[in-house]
């Protein structure tokens, strides 16, 4: 039986990757910071098999966390930069690539896909080959390894004077540094406010906000409930820029207590339009800067609030959208 | 009661926009704390709630493929489909490229286009050239207008397409983070289906208002001719 956890070690190897080519690059000067974070994150994703499987204590685990979030907070972080081409040699490589581009993007997803949906269903010795629930993971994990094969049998072809350096596997790690690099700290954000789920279930802040949704909500009005959780996902991502945040704190308080356990919803159809009823929020809030102001400065408009109202009028009617949504399917 | 504290971290943590991982592990400190949990607990349960929520960051795993795409010059090609809806009015190249980056999202290249590689360089120069075309001199009240609508195509495009990738954060995000606390076993692909409903209402909704801009520049008139002591020579 094939679990996730080789797609996690592959992680691993990609985050320690991404430490070696930041550590290299001699110009940054807070490298060493950023490579510790890195490396700290890839060895992370190898511990975490041991703990997961209970052969090793938790604590240290929480401890290289705690100092992942130390280093990101305390900007000991900097930016290296890794080599790529150039943009006009970009231009030439388009030439000559044209669409078989996209098309080489594509085989990611119809990977995981037909993984997902064919090689899921798949026995061998009366037990599933993939683990229950892990097979769209290791779909994409598949998919990322063929198309990485894939586009370096056709890209190979590209001359050398055009394409620089020969291309080596340490190519796409590197470009795959340089993407992570790009992205940050705020590449593990995700993973710690799911921990922090985690933290906040421990601590009882569901039971604590459900006395208050209780206290609010007449018992077993359905429709009350679909509307404070997704007005409260949108209200809360509106307060912190991020719908990531508010997830967590909604789901615990509203979502997995009342929609899911009081009113048997389908948790997947709950979460996902709740995420979604999340974003509209997103649509509406300059605490959202990279998706809100910098486009408005970046086309140096007059008015940084232009994108917002020019989204506003699509985000209200469509949080209703969800609403309704989530109302007639999920339950 | 006092846990709720937690939350209030959390809150004003990111309204104050201090490093969002920072806000987050001390409002998990700080929650934990008032819930009464000794520290060592708290260093465990950061560590198991960190190893079993490793599902949400594979996302990572498709950024070498991607990026090796755009090492061989994957925006570029992007871009240049894009420069084929040169002739269409602005309305409907806005309302064109919508669809495109929602299903562009929905394969996974969020990274394909946004407002430094596509808006700014490409599309905000289009959209006003389509008008410019048809109107002549724009006024300043309708360039804004035009700006805004090419900002707000990309990001409810990208917002309303992405959630329909599975290995995109929002759905891992929710996967890892309900089977690690209530022990669900949710596969992403069925949370990807589900915000299908939604990702058709966006393009609607959007959409119809991106094609209305077409009427929306007609209306604020072409720029009044400046009187010549404003632009001309002494």
């Amino acid at each position: 039986m094939i679990n996730a956890e080789w797609l996690y070690w592959l992680c691993g190897l990609l985050f320690l990757a991404c430490a070696v080519f930041v550590a290299r690059a001699q110009e940054n000067p807070k490298r060493v910071g950023s490579a510790i974070f890195w490396a700290l994150i890839g060895v992370s994703f190898f511990y975490s098999t041991f703990v997961v499987k209970k052969t090793a204590p938790a604590w240290p685990l929480g401890l290289a966390v705690l100092a992942t979030a130390a280093l990101a907070g305390f900007r000991a972080m900097g930016d290296s930069k890794i080599r790529t081409t150039l943009e006009a040699q970009r231009e030439k490589l388009a030439d000559r690539f044209g669409s078989r581009l996209l098309l080489l993007a594509l085989v990611i997803p119809a990977v995981a896909v037909l993984v997902a949906m064919v090689v899921a269903k798949v026995h061998v010795g009366g037990k599933l080959l993939l683990a229950d629930g892990t097979a769209t993971l290791t779909g994409l994990g598949a998919g990322s390894l063929v198309a990485v094969g894939i586009a370096m049998l056709v890209l190979r072809r590209a001359p050398a004077e055009v394409a620089g350096a020969r291309l080596t596997p340490a190519v796409p790690l590197g470009e795959g540094s340089r993407l992570l690099q790009a992205i940050g700290w705020a590449a593990i954000l995700p993973q710690m406010l799911a921990t922090l789920g985690v933290l906040f279930d421990k601590a009882g802040v569901g039971k604590a906000v459900g006395k208050v949704t209780n206290a609010v909500l007449p018992h077993g009005w359905l429709l009350g409930a679909v509307i404070i959780y997704c007005v409260g996902m949108a209200l809360f991502t509106l307060i912190m820029g991020n719908a990531f945040a508010a997830f967590p704190v909604m789901t615990a308080a509203i979502g997995w207590p009342v929609l899911v356990q009081q009113f048997h919803g389908n948790p997947a159809a709950v979460f996902a339009i709740g995420m979604l009823a999340g974003f509209c929020g997103t649509l509406c809030t300059p605490m959202a800067a990279n998706f809100n102001i910098v486009p408005a400065v970046l086309l140096e408009m007059k008015d940084k609030y232009g994108p917002i109202k020019a989204q506003l009028p699509t985000a209200v009617p469509l949080l209703a959208c969800n609403i309704a949504i989530m109302y007639l399917v999920a339950f | 009661m006092l846990v709720l504290l937690g939350v209030l971290v959390v809150v004003i943590g990111f309204a104050l926009r201090l490093n969002p991982l920072l806000v987050v592990t001390v409002a998990g400190i700080v929650t934990a704390l008032l819930g009464g949990l000794t520290p060592l607990t708290i260093l465990n349960a950061f560590g198991t709630g960190f190893a079993g929520s490793r599902s949400v960051t594979l996302f990572v795993l498709t950024l070498p493929a991607i990026g090796l795409l755009e090492r061989f010059g994957l925006q570029e090609q992007a871009r240049r489909l894009i420069l084929k809806l040169a002739k269409l009015t602005t309305g409907r190249l806005l309302a064109v490229y919508l669809l495109l980056r929602q299903l562009t999202a929905a394969i996974g290249l969020t990274a394909i286009a946004g407002p430094a590689q596509m808006v700014r360089p490409l599309l905000a120069p289009m959209a006003l050239g389509a008008a410019a075309r048809k109107h002549g001199p724009l006024s300043d009240p309708a360039i804004e207008r035009i700006k805004a609508k090419t900002a707000s195509a990309d990001t409810v495009g990208l917002f309303f397409g992405e959630d329909i990738f599975i290995a995109v954060g929002g759905i891992l995000l929710i996967t890892g983070f309900v089977d690690t606390t209530y022990g669900l076993k949710l596969d992403a692909l069925t949370i990807a289906l589900w915000a299908i409903p939604t990702a058709a209402c966006a393009l609607v909704l959007h959409g119809v208002r991106l094609l209305r801009i077409d009427r929306e520049i007609a209306r604020l008139a072409p720029a009044a001719p400046a009187p010549a002591s404003v632009t001309g020579e002494r």
